[in-house]
């Protein structure tokens, strides 16, 4: 009884802890982002504020919107969450974590991402349709390279279960391998690719001709938009965590000792902190590729999967699985 | 018990498919009424333990009977069938052109599920062929359809010579009519060496071809459009299936023996690649039907994984691994067939009322057809393969089994299964975008023509007979388990093993710890997640909505003589393929952007032609084509020969006939 608690409990916390800290997250990158640059950046509470101005404001829909294009923020804000309560952050056990599948939590991603598309080609505009068609075309490639990290992670722990395999990693059982290092190369291309950030796309212009992520939604305005940034925010966090969770999982707690999660949390701010900071680090230093260089850029995602799966055969003798 | 009464009704189906003038308004309805009994009746065998039976109709072959027999496997195939034609036979009530061959149609595919012998098989399959290639040639005045016609009887014959041969060499010596029987063949010893791997190049390239099969796949985008959209809904959802269903007879039923490992690996193979080319060309098709045929050839790669991963596994002795593959297998069957019936229904009533079936002069469409394209969106999500739709959990499944396949070992093989996930990946995302493109273009945006602007909402039993799919597509989705439970008698027949421990209620696992996918959870969790965010936006956030023109990044309001701005300045379908055709189609489908582009101070137009051309028909179609050219041509020289030329050619070929004979005796 007491233990189940504790699991919904953690979840719980989880949820309130994951929709809180996304908006920050956002502020942090965009400040840590302008004093690289040298400016003196907005306040980390930014985005916050911009939500709130947000929430007090009409959408302005077009002529021919239809229902489709009004329920899409609430569809991709609910997919993202949904996804967002099945990625461990600071604890392990909560009480989704049974059915944490890897491959749902890759699904309900791309089920914020299609409803987004077709919320794009629904005002019938050339900017939503530019934007559909090349974010379907880069999850083209984004996704064989998941579903090979997916692959290796399940050759390495017997599981495609999120929880299982951060649970397995965290035990150190399988030590370090050079498999785990090529698919942390490749998941953070890939990151970075469905986050819409740098060098993919760049999640603070509004020019024509670069534009993805951000030519979908051009036609949101007022609350619907709060709630389109926010979703954006929480697939950022969403990412960093389950990077974090994966290839970092030292100091994640567990759901039924509750002494553990202070330090669980502290460990997951840092954890997420660090990620942020390399992210910004690596968005400053290099410029936007043009679009049809993303295929390459995650061919070599692609590339990594593959040889961290062959690796994994040659070297272990495939004994780690059976 | 229920065998009878099955094959009463379709004994039932084919006296409807007589044609006289005052049944004509009754024909759809009863054929509506015998597939749902069929259904209800089929479900109830399947529930209550499947326990297969076996009957001898008294007509046939001179000396033969025919047999029927019913099981798990059939049992699994023939409730889609049913569940769909039904579905299809409510939405074409009123037809009058292809009435008759309706329900031949129906009842030739389920004489071809229900066959316990090769002949009845046969029999089944090539009328089923036949009856669709009638619907095909209704609009015979279109050049386009008669050539599909022609391609599409040729493939069909091609697959019958492929299949007979292929059952004789499982039948056992001796009594050739009596052998062919279904337990004759499994009584006899497995044809073994290079007559077991002619079984199966035979029942590969017989089944695949009828299944649309890489590279056998080059008449399905062009067939499927061409009939009638009941038709071409049975045609993609059902008929494809049925040859799948062969594949699988044969393979892990009639063949007696668990075949060697490799097997699987063609099968993998050929799978693979209809599942990646079939999602390009979906993404590339301009014609409505014509995308989710290409659909179709990438679903039924993703089933031939299933099948090639389960055929691996049997032959590795891993009987759990084998189930679990073949479950993915029967499972997405079961779930493409009815989201491809409801698409193609959905699809169908859009471009009637649109007036076309190009993807660039349909457009707007959910304001004019909501209950439509709130049914395509249904059938969509499950073709996107989006959680918790059908779709995903059948390939979540699929894509289970492959992870879990390099327990069969083998370097060379585990590599294999590795490329197998990331092609699968491919496929999948390709077919997102696809559905994407089919409804942002057609459904969702600006009308593009006059007659789209004012395209009406279907008839009352059309819709009907789309929400009804529907609403069993998302049943499906959220209770993968019971209708698990249902192909699991089928399972423990081919593969001594099943999911009864792994397909829960609620939580199905691809091993027998208690992790897997929770449909119901995750259709919840994004439920929850949706009304809290309506709630919480009409707490906190201010009510109602502004109308205006699009923004557009500022571009200008519509003139009022274009009310919905200039059509042509949204993305349409050829333009919504640009970034995929440019990244995959040039080395996958030989894509060519010829653009024309007139000088400066030139008043004419600019243009920009896109060719494409399919790798099968280029390096396979098109050579067969030129060789059987010049052999007609050099036989047409043998019309011209002299008397004494002819009698010698006839004398010749006599003599050579009864060598052979001779040889073969001996």
């Amino acid at each position: 009884m007491i233990p189940a608690f504790l699991a919904a409990l953690a979840q719980v916390l989880h949820v309130v802890l994951m929709l809180a800290m996304a908006p920050l997250l956002v502020g942090v990158l965009r400040r840590v982002k302008a004093r690289l640059l040298g400016r003196a950046g907005a306040s980390v509470l930014q985005p916050f504020f911009e939500v709130a101005r947000l929430l007090r404001k009409q959408p302005v829909l077009a002529h021919n919107a239809s229902f489709l294009f009004r329920a899409v923020p609430a569809v991709a804000f609910a997919a993202t969450l949904a996804a967002a309560c099945l990625v461990p952050s600071f604890t392990l056990g909560m009480s989704l974590a049974p059915v944490s599948d890897l491959l749902a939590i890759v699904g309900l991603l791309t089920v914020a991402r299609v409803s987004l598309a077709l919320g794009a080609m629904d005002v019938g505009t050339a900017f939503g349709g530019i934007g559909a068609s090349r974010e379907m075309m880069f999850s083209t490639f984004a996704e064989p390279a998941m579903m090979l990290v997916i692959f290796t992670l399940a050759l390495l722990a017997g599981s495609t279960n999120l929880d299982f395999i951060a649970g397995v990693l965290r035990e150190g059982a399988l030590g370090l391998r050079v498999s785990l290092g090529m698919i942390l190369v490749a998941c953070l291309a890939i990151a970075l690719a469905e986050n819409g950030r740098l060098p993919v796309d760049n999640p603070a212009t509004h020019l024509e001709l670069t534009m993805v992520h951000e030519a979908m939604v051009l036609e949101y305005s007022g609350r619907d938009l709060a709630l389109i940034e926010l979703t954006a925010a929480l697939k950022l966090l969403l990412w960093l965590t389950l990077i974090s969770s994966i290839f970092f999982p030292f100091g994640l707690a567990i759901a039924a000792a509750p002494l553990q999660w202070p330090l669980g949390l502290a460990v997951w701010v840092g954890k997420v902190a660090a990620l942020a900071l390399g992210l910004a680090l690596f968005e400053t230093a290099v410029a936007k590729m043009r679009v049809f260089r993303v295929p390459e850029f995650l061919g070599v995602a692609i590339l990594l999967g593959l040889l961290a799966a062959v690796f994994l055969f040659v070297s272990t003798g495939f004994a780690a699985v059976t | 018990m229920i065998l009878p009464l099955l094959a009463w009704l379709v004994l039932a189906l084919l006296i409807l498919a007589i044609p006289a003038p005052f049944s004509q308004p009754y024909v759809m309805p009863a054929v509506a009424g015998v597939c749902g009994a069929a259904a209800v009746a089929v479900l109830g065998f399947l529930a209550f333990g499947a326990e297969a039976s076996e009957i001898v109709v008294p007509v046939g072959l001179p000396g033969a009977s025919m047999r029927l027999a019913l099981d798990g496997l059939s049992g699994v195939f023939l409730l889609l069938l049913f569940v769909s034609a039904g579905a299809c036979a409510v939405y074409g009530h009123g037809d009058r052109e292809s009435l008759a061959f309706f329900p031949l149609f129906v009842a030739a595919m389920a004489l071809a599920l229900l066959a316990a012998d090769g002949f009845t098989l046969l029999l089944g399959f090539e009328a089923m062929s036949l009856a669709s290639w009638a619907a095909i040639l209704v609009h015979h005045e279109e050049k386009a359809s008669r050539d599909a016609a022609l391609l599409y009887v040729g493939m069909a014959a091609f697959s019958a010579a492929c299949l007979l041969p292929a059952l004789i060499l499982l039948s056992p010596a001796g009594d050739r009519i009596d052998g062919l029987g279904f337990a004759a063949m499994r009584g006899a010893a497995a044809p073994e060496g290079f007559r077991g791997v002619l079984v199966l190049v035979l029942v590969v390239l017989g089944a695949g071809s009828k299944a649309g099969l890489f590279p056998m796949h080059v008449w399905l985008p062009l067939a499927h459009p061409a009939a009638p959209s009941h038709f071409s809904a049975l045609m993609s959802g059902a008929m494809t299936k049925v040859a799948l269903y062969v594949m699988i007879r044969v393979l892990f039923d009639l063949y007696a023996a668990p075949p060697p490992a490799w097997w699987g690996v063609p099968v993998i193979a050929l799978g693979a690649a209809s599942a990646v080319l079939g999602g390009l060309r979906a993404n590339l098709e301009g014609d409505v039907k014509a995308v989710l045929a290409a659909s179709t050839i990438e679903n039924v790669g993703l089933i031939a994984i299933g099948i090639g991963v389960a055929l691996t596994a049997r032959g590795g002795d891993l009987p759990g691994l084998a189930a679990l593959a073949l479950a993915g297998a029967l499972l997405h069957a079961v779930n493409h067939g009815v989201f491809k019936t409801l698409l193609f229904l959905g699809v169908g009533a859009a471009s009637h009322a649109g007036g076309s079936r190009a993807i660039s002069k349909l457009g707007g469409l959910i304001h004019r057809m909501p209950v439509t394209t709130g049914c395509v969106l249904a059938g969509g999500s499950a073709l996107a393969a989006l959680p918790p739709s059908s779709g995903f959990a059948s390939e979540w499944l699929l894509f289970q089994s492959v992870l879990a396949a390099p327990r069969i070992g083998g370097l060379g093989l585990q590599i294999v299964f590795a490329v197998t996930v990331a092609l699968m990946a491919v496929a999948a995302a390709l077919a997102a975008s696809a559905m994407v493109r089919l409804i942002g273009v057609a459904f969702l945006g600006r009308p593009r023509t006059p007659r789209g602007a004012v395209a009406d909402e279907t008839d009352r039993p059309a819709r009907a007979a789309m929400l009804g799919l529907a609403g069993v597509s998302v049943a499906l989705g959220l209770l993968p388990g019971p209708m698990l439970r249902l192909i699991n008698p089928a399972l423990h027949a081919l593969t001594g093993s099943d999911l009864a421990e792994r397909a829960g209620l609620l939580l199905v696992t691809p091993t027998s710890v208690a992790l897997g996918y929770c449909a119901p959870a995750v259709a919840m969790l994004v439920g929850l997640g949706f009304f809290a965010a309506l709630l919480v936006l009409r707490r906190l956030a201010v009510r109602g909505h502004v109308r205006g023109p699009a923004w557009a990044n500022g571009f200008a309001a519509s003139p009022a003589w274009l009310p919905f701005g200039d059509p042509v300045t949204q993305y349409g379908g050829d333009s919504f393929a640009q970034p995929i055709r440019r990244a995959l189609g040039g080395a996958l489908m030989a894509a060519l952007e010829e653009v024309d582009m007139p000088a400066p101070g030139e008043t004419r137009a600019g243009n920009l032609a896109i060719h494409l051309a399919d790798p099968a028909e280029r390096y396979l179609f098109a050579p067969i084509g030129r060789l059987r050219r010049a052999i007609s041509s050099r036989a047409d020289a043998m019309t011209f020969l002299s008397i004494r030329a002819t009698l010698a050619v006839m004398f010749v070929a006599l003599v050579v006939l009864l060598v052979v004979i001779a040889w073969v005796q001996a």
